[in-house]
């Protein structure tokens, strides 16, 4: 079986692996990272979504060994222990979440979404990008909102930080 | 309202583990030396098995074990059961066909359970499985409702030979003839209530476990009730008696009615961990969770109202066709019958009713409870009537629903129900001023000008739900009581710990039964932890749907919350050296009448435990008190939906424009969270209303059987909501609530039907008005406004 190193969450990591091994399935079973989560089997639910060297991507249609050397951020890799960060934290704050299932990918897909296109989000911009995020339980109501207060949140923490 | 208590706006305790993605779903949980199951599914309908030949995929790499339907008849396996008792007019029973956890003999329906193959990997289980070589003798199937009883259609099951489950009635179908010879109006309608497939995101798991030391077993499940699961493999499906099996739902993602049910694969799972010696573990990929989990609604409705000079409704005749699927899952029956029948009266004095239903079989994947469960069916019903009614009648409709609101309490209706409180004229006021209908109008002749078609659509709903008195829904065939249990474990500390039977998957129990419990003891509410979902912790429950999590299971926490009240004064009255009758307890602190001698609840709890101020003659040590909360009546919670929405008729495309919702939940205990789901239902609602539909193709093949297929409504379909409420507090139970968990799904198909409707000008299209459907509408509507 071929060998796969990659750094996830800051934290070098490597295994050996099947050639099909998805890069959900090394995160979830063989780094016991289970937050990032499988929805569905046609690529379209965005449960699983994690950051790939900056960029969200979708776990479930990655494969494993095509992430040698990267570097990889999963919702596990977000707070700094009990300190949350801003995304997380608004969508607390604004009730983003019922059972929690689709969230780590919203979270995910949601950073991502500021780190692109900036931290004053319109609802229409936030509906459209949630394109591949499929939630049943909160009729996305409180996501958008979430959304929009953690990325000007993220915003105020950049000035912040300057 | 500050602090935590009641009427809070209450963070949840439960989301900083959902956030930082250390949830504990059944997918998330590994037994050391497990293996994988996976199911061969059947892909015909309809077919006979001749044989099954497993020789080579049993000699397959990693295989632990393959089981068919004739290793559970060997081992007397019980077979899966519906719950509740329906009889026909005639006074028979239901035709109940057996429901084998593996099928013996015959499929009936694609992605029916054949076999199970049990290895090393789930790769190799689905390896292994592709081996098995099945002699199928194909059958006709029977897919469509309509015509599923006719003359010379294969039966599918022995015990029914015309494909009939049975041919049910509630009402008084005399005075509902009179009323119609009576009727200056009569309003007819037939409708389609579109088959669902409910669509949790986190796909059904179960992992069996064996202990053979102890000779019990473990199940970790994705239930909505796992006590009732526990009861079901245990005293029907006779895995093991109840105090050999524990079955454990940890964190759920989403139920929405889908996880009530008691299903073959966790049924196999648990059985086949002790026949294999090994914990045995299955998770549903998506397309199985489309083809095997019960789907939700799929009628065909005549409906007729008749209507008085005055606009006053004198009687309603309503016939049902119900599809159920290929076998009858754990409360099917129940569904289209007294969930849907006692709901038909709306928020309207309807002096007669007549229902009539008959329930089918079908070569389809069973259908059962999906949130909201009948009542949604219902709503559509009678609020699309209202609408028809109204217009056909030239008057405004929501004057024409006034016209006939009910409007003193407690009112009985014809069919069953008992109307304890409400105020529909607020409700529906209410909705009117902050939708601004007043300004619909104007907004029309906009849209008109920018080429487009513009709709105004109500939904006033009602439904029945703290589900339910025990003794009420036996004598109606339920095959179980519907009460839910509470302990409450105050430890030496005075932090608390509620056992409860409800079961959480999304609803936030960890914080609303928190803060009931925080603001009844006045202790902070980081103290208090509510514990749910696993039988070994709490000894019985009934779990969680039909929206009576807060009206029963928080009633349950009530009454074990007024025992312990009790108790501590007790105890406090010999720590104060007063006598019980002088102690009062308020915000935390037990007091002794006129004096300002008093003690915290800490120190009492603490008190209780050490028991050096009282003797054992005097007082049990020990702060711990359980009830059992049985409901006297069912609530009703009710409200007005008010959909607008606009029609692109050269695309067919509909776009809420606006939505307003105005409830009365009676008494809420957290605004953020029953907003929350409110949301959650409407959307769900507009899913059916406009997006969503299973589709089987002649054959029963599901053609709608992955997200590329089946449309699940994304946040671009979507509006935000303005969502508001009134409260008339429910009687009857102590804490007022009605319960919220449903409202939205089904208020909200009837709302953006009636919309639709209202725009296209004529009433001839049906759910899910999909582009394409409301196209041909819009241009069908053009064409005839032209002639
Ligand atoms: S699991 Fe990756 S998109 Fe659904
Ligand atoms: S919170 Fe349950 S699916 Fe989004």
């Amino acid at each position: 079986m071929p060998k796969v190193s990659m750094t996830v969450n800051g934290k070098r990591v490597s295994a050996d692996v099947e050639g099909r091994t998805l890069l959900v399935q090394f995160l979830r079973e063989h780094q016991r990272l289970t937050g990032t989560h499988v929805g569905c089997d046609t690529s379209q639910c965005g449960a699983c979504v994690v950051h790939v060297d900056g960029r969200a991507i979708k776990a479930c249609t990655t494969l494993a060994l095509s992430c040698e050397g990267a570097n990889v951020t999963t919702i596990e890799g977000l707070a700094n222990g009990t300190e949350l960060h801003p995304m997380q934290a608004a969508f607390r704050t604004h009730h983003g979440l019922q059972c929690g299932f689709c969230t780590p990918g919203m979270i995910m897909a949601a950073i991502d979404m500021v780190n692109r296109l900036g931290y004053d989000l319109s609802e229409e911009t936030i509906r459209h990008e949630l394109e591949g995020n499929i939630c049943r339980c909160t009729g996305y109501h409180n996501i958008v909102k979430a959304i929009q207060a953690g990325a000007a949140a993220m915003g105020g923490m950049k000035v912040a930080a300057e | 309202m500050a602090g935590t208590g009641i009427g809070a706006r209450v963070e949840r305790k439960e989301d900083f583990r959902f956030i930082t993605g250390k949830g504990n779903y059944t997918d998330d949980i590994n037994r050391p030396g497990q293996a994988h199951a996976y199911f061969l599914r059947s892909p015909h309908a309809h077919a006979k098995i001749r044989k099954i030949d497993t020789a080579k995929a049993a000699a397959m790499p990693g295989v632990v074990g393959i089981f068919t339907g004739a290793d559970i008849e060997a081992d007397k396996v019980g077979g899966l059961i519906c719950g509740w008792m329906i009889h026909s007019k005639d006074g028979t029973p239901m035709k109940a066909g057996a429901h084998p956890a593996l099928a013996v003999g015959k499929v009936r329906y694609v992605g029916d359970h054949v076999a199970v193959v049990i290895a090393e990997t789930l790769a190799e289980a689905r390896d292994a499985a592709e081996a098995i070589i099945v002699d199928y003798e194909p059958l006709k199937p029977v897919v469509d409702l309509a015509s599923a009883t006719k003359k010379g259609s294969p039966a599918i099951h022995d015990a029914a030979p015309d494909n009939q489950v049975y041919d049910w009635h509630l009402g008084d179908e005399a005075a509902v003839k009179a009323a119609f010879r009576k009727a200056k109006h009569v309003t007819k309608i037939d409708l389609v209530n579109n088959r669902l497939i409910p669509n949790a995101m986190e796909p059904r798991a179960a992992i069996g476990d064996y202990n053979p030391g102890e000779e019990a077993f473990t199940l970790y499940t994705t239930s909505q009730n796992p006590h009732v699961a526990r009861l079901v493999l245990s005293a029907f499906i006779g895995i093991a008696p109840e105090h050999k099996l524990r079955v454990i739902a940890p964190d759920v993602g989403g139920g929405f009615g889908s996880k009530i049910f008691i299903y073959a694969e966790e049924t196999i799972c648990v059985w086949a961990a002790k026949k294999v010696g090994r914990p045995v573990k299955w998770v549903a990929d998506r397309t199985e969770e489309f083809l095997a989990i019960a789907h939700g609604r799929d009628h065909l409705t005549h409906a007729e109202m008749a209507i008085d000079e005055n606009g006053k409704i004198l009687g309603l005749h309503v016939k049902t066709r119900a599809n159920l699927g290929a076998y009858l899952s754990t409360f099917a029956s129940s569904v289209p019958t007294y969930l849907y029948v006692p709901l038909l009266s709306g928020q309207y004095n309807i002096p007669a009713i007549y229902g009539e239903v008959e329930a089918v079989y079908t070569n389809t994947a069973p259908v059962d409870a999906y949130r909201g469960a009948g009542r949604p069916e219902a709503t559509f019903v009678i609020e699309r009537l209202m609408e028809v009614a109204a217009r056909e009648l030239g008057m405004d409709p929501a004057a024409f629903r006034k016209k006939n609101f009910i409007k003193s309490f407690p009112h009985q209706t014809p069919v069953i129900m008992c109307y304890d409180t409400g105020d529909y004229n607020a409700s529906l006021a209410k909705a009117m001023e902050i939708h601004d209908v007043k300004g619909f109008a104007r907004r029309k002749r906009e849209s008109a000008k920018a080429g487009k078609l513009r709709g105004l659509g109500y939904s006033a709903y009602i439904e029945a739900c703290g589900i339910a008195p025990s003794a009420a829904v036996g004598s109606l065939g339920a095959g179980v009581g519907l009460w839910e249990s509470a302990e409450v474990r105050v430890n030496p500390v005075g932090t608390v710990e509620v056992l409860t039977g409800s079961h959480s998957h999304g609803q936030g129990h960890e914080t609303t039964f928190a803060q009931l419990v925080a603001g009844r003891l006045g202790i902070p509410i980081e103290n208090v932890a509510i514990v749910h979902g696993d039988t070994d912790k709490v000894q019985m429950g009934m779990g969680t749907y039909g929206s009576r999590s807060g009206a029963v299971g928080m009633s349950a926490i009530v009454k074990a919350l007024d025992k312990i009240e009790a108790k501590a004064k007790k105890v406090a009255s010999f720590v104060l050296e007063a006598s019980e009758a002088d102690i009062d307890f308020k915000d935390g602190q037990f007091s002794v009448k006129g004096t300002d001698k008093s003690i915290d609840f800490a120190s009492v709890a603490l008190q209780a435990y050490i028991a050096h101020k009282f003797t054992g003659e005097q007082l049990e040590p020990g702060l711990k008190e359980g009830a059992f909360y049985d409901p006297t009546n069912f609530t009703f919670p009710s409200g007005v939906h008010i959909a607008e929405v606009e029609i692109d008729p050269d695309t067919g495309v509909t776009t809420i424009a606006k939505w307003t919702a105005v409830d009365d939940f009676g008494v809420i205990i957290n605004p953020m969270i029953v907003e929350g789901q409110v949301h959650g239902g409407i959307a769900q609602g507009i899913g059916q209303a406009l997006l969503e539909g299973a589709v089987y193709d002649s054959n029963g093949q599901l053609l709608t059987a992955s997200y590329m297929d089946y449309a699940m409504p994304r946040a671009d379909d979507l509006p935000s909501f303005r969502v508001d409420h009134t409260t008339t507090p429910c009687p009857s139970n102590p804490l007022g609530i009605k319960g919220c968990g449903e409202a939205g799904a089904i208020a909200a198909p009837a709302a953006v039907m009636n919309a639709i409707t209202d725009a296209l000008g004529h009433e001839n299209i049906a759910m899910p008005a999909t582009p394409q459907a409301v196209w041909q509408a819009a241009q069908a509507g053009l064409a005839r406004a032209a002639e």
